[in-house]
């Protein structure tokens, strides 16, 4: 157990430092919330800088387009990049987090060479389409087609809930080779695509969120054709493929939020002083109990990564327990902020108020609270399936 | 840097394991309650020669040479196993109180709020409180059977150690909720009602999935104090592990049903010893004080370096 850095690592801190405080005056202004266009052209940009000045894909392995540097970099990369207001993977984020990482473990060298230098360039974004009306949490139950026709896929049925969908390239996208039938169970018979958004037959609609965004969207897709070498893994081995990208998910796409929330917690504590709140023991504590909580987060995080890094790279199961632990905690932060700012909460203008509102979906989106707990149950401690 | 433990730490964790597995098990346990000895001076002498108590002493002062990760390792395991007596106390006075290095003197420390010494009358010495046997001091019923408790006039907390003392007990507080966590999740295993194993159920499972969380969550935050030493990641590491424990015991006793309220199940021990530990060293909202003020000053700090 040694948490001391390197001196390889102190240097690339103060490298990764001495440049953030170069670059980042000359960002342009942040488009707001609901200008998706501006917003991927933003995020694409900063991607960018990051590429040409080699922070882009710090622990991707070379062979993938990334630097192959250790997971323990990465962390300071965010670390780092928090703490200087960089801003975040934003409209990259599947690209970056989900996809990529899959593609990377389990595409062949054509496919990492055909798509994950753009993701690191910031060239082309992606969207996940895994959930389904009808088949959210039970993600094997979802039902849209695909049927073979020579060297194509083609490709009927909708997605729901797909964050980015208006401005994304390309598509992970879950669908069912096989049907269910007496033999083949539902984790059977699905196969992992990548589509292209530009296909015919690809409707997008967005939808609107309780915090008054356009953040997702529904997807129709109408004989979609997609080509066979676009699928990653083997027909009817989806799955599989699809519990990789959970893994990453799960495991390693919170980890720079953590960061950003202990400095918002900083700032909470700040505003609390200036406005008095900070007398009342009961939010002066509460203040304090979210400080150690995120920190020892901030620790659980250190430890999983240096985990999976010795398992091959790919995060192990331990991701659902920091998700559940993560995903309650950045929703008490925020009741906690609401504290802080009494019925200042109520004004949507005020910082933190959208957050308060978008981090209710953290306890739902990446498989719910409820799925967490049974795979922690289940598949950590052994217990039997059942209902 | 690698936060995950060397061989030798692994390897040092589970021998303490198997000496405290053979040592004192089940029957030891149960022995203890029903005889109301709580420290057995053989068993303190024998964690004493394996290196517990002068495992972080100089090898020049006749100890281990070993430091505060690997303290906090082979607490974690007297925390599973429940082991009873001033175990951080006596291993705070190594080097420092004559026999405690090698267990063959058992001190104790004045580390509860108000006037409540634990172990006063099986001590040889209390840490910090020269002449105690002189010191007037009144029995009183102790909620925990393995932690006596006497009411004493005054004896001051001795404060050099405090933060040492909350980390330890943290560790201890781990082990304990780690090892209700394997109780909980042994009996909804074996356990049958409507037919099946009461594990299957969401509730149950809902329940075990939440003891692990918590378990896992403090053991990493003990883990990290105990490397950096720093106060605030210790008062950190004892809240998460003090809630752990005392929390992850009642979900275990709400796992074993009736059973759980029986005197024959061991988990109302956990939770007895938890909430004594809790009040131990560093309380909840001290601890959450400690934290809210270095928060605050890493806030103000940030803002002073870097004007925005």
């Amino acid at each position: 157990m040694d948490l001391t850095p390197t001196e390889e690592e102190r240097e690339f801190r103060a490298r990764l430092r001495e440049w953030l405080a170069k670059v980042l005056p000359e960002l342009p202004a942040k488009p707001s919330p609901d200008d998706w266009p501006g917003r991927r052209a933003y995020d694409a940009g900063w991607q960018r800088r990051l590429y040409d000045a080699g922070y882009a894909g710090l622990h991707w392995p070379v062979d993938a387009g990334g630097q192959g540097a250790g997971p323990t970099r990465h962390l300071i990369f965010l670390e780092e990049t928090e703490r200087a207001g960089a801003p975040y993977v934003g409209a990259n984020f599947v690209g970056l987090l989900h996809a990529g990482p899959t593609i990377a473990a389990e595409g062949t060298a054509a496919q990492r060479a055909r798509w994950l230098p753009p993701v690191l360039r910031g060239d082309e974004v992606w969207c996940q389409g895994f959930s389904e009306p009808g088949a959210g949490s039970d993600l094997a139950a979802l039902r849209t087609r695909a049927v073979r026709d020579g060297d194509e896929y083609v490709v009927t049925g909708s997605k729901i809930w797909t964050s980015h969908a208006e401005v994304a390239d390309w598509c992970e996208l879950l669908v069912r080779t096989t049907p269910v039938g007496p033999d083949t169970p539902k984790h059977r018979g699905i196969t992992w695509l990548a589509m292209p958004m530009d296909a015919p037959g690809v409707t997008v609609r967005p939808l609107r969120t309780l915090a008054g965004s356009t953040e997702f969207a529904e997807m129709f897709l109408d004989e979609v054709r997609v080509p066979v070498g676009n699928r990653v893994g083997a027909e009817d081995d989806g799955w599989r493929v699809t519990m990789v990208t959970l893994s990453f998910e799960r495991g390693t796409a919170f980890v720079g939020e953590v960061v950003a929330c202990r400095r918002t917690l900083g700032d909470l504590a700040r505003t609390a002083k200036a406005n008095g709140r900070w007398d009342d023991p009961v939010v002066r504590r509460a203040l304090g109990r979210l400080h150690g909580e995120f920190g020892a987060l901030w620790r659980l995080t250190q430890w999983n990564v240096g985990e999976s890094e010795r398992s091959g790279g790919v995060p192990g199961i331990g991701g659902s327990v920091f998700k559940l632990a993560y995903s309650h905690a950045r929703q008490e932060l925020y009741d906690v902020a609401a504290q802080v700012l009494g019925a200042g909460s109520l004004v949507l203008d005020e910082e933190w108020v959208l957050d308060r509102l978008s981090s209710l979906s953290y306890t739902i989106a990446a498989g719910t609270s409820q799925i967490q707990r049974n795979i922690v149950a289940e598949r950590i401690l052994g217990l039997p399936k059942g209902r | 840097m690698d936060f995950q433990p060397t061989e030798e730490q692994r390897d040092l964790r589970a021998g303490v394991r198997n000496l405290l597995a053979g040592r004192y098990g089940r029957e030891a346990l149960r022995a203890s309650v029903e005889s109301g000895v709580c420290v057995d001076r053989d068993l303190w002498r024998e964690l004493g020669e394996a290196g517990f108590f002068a495992l972080r002493l100089p090898e020049a002062e006749g100890g281990v040479g070993l430091g505060l990760p690997e303290a906090v390792l082979v607490f974690e395991e007297a925390g599973r196993a429940l082991v009873p007596g001033p175990l951080v106390a006596t291993h705070l006075a190594a080097g420092a109180v004559p026999g405690a290095a090698a267990g063959t003197a058992v001190v104790t420390a004045s580390d509860l709020d108000g006037s409540l010494v634990a172990h006063w009358g099986e001590a040889d010495a209390v840490l910090g409180l020269p002449g105690f046997a002189s010191t007037p001091a009144e029995p009183v019923r102790s909620a925990d059977p393995l932690t006596p408790l006497h009411r004493v006039a005054s004896a001051p907390m001795p404060g050099d150690h405090r933060d040492e003392g909350a980390l330890l007990t943290a560790a201890l507080q781990a082990g304990s909720a780690l090892r209700t966590l394997e109780l909980a999740v042994r009996y909804a295993g074996e356990r049958e009602q409507f037919g099946r194993p009461i594990g299957s159920f969401q509730a149950v499972k809902h329940l075990c999935a939440e003891m692990l969380v918590r378990a896992e969550l403090a053991r990493t935050a003990v883990y990290a104090a105990a490397v950096t030493g720093d106060p605030a990641e210790t008062a950190a590491a004892k809240l998460l592990a003090d809630e752990a424990a005392v929390r992850n015991a009642r979900d275990c006793l709400q796992v074993h049903g009736g059973m759980g309220f029986t005197w024959e199940a061991d988990v109302h021990l956990h939770l007895k010893r938890a909430w004594v530990r809790a009040e131990q060293w560093r309380t909840a909202a001290e601890a959450e004080e400690l934290l809210a003020a270095d928060l605050l000053e890493g806030a103000v700090q940030r803002v002073q370096r870097r004007p925005e």
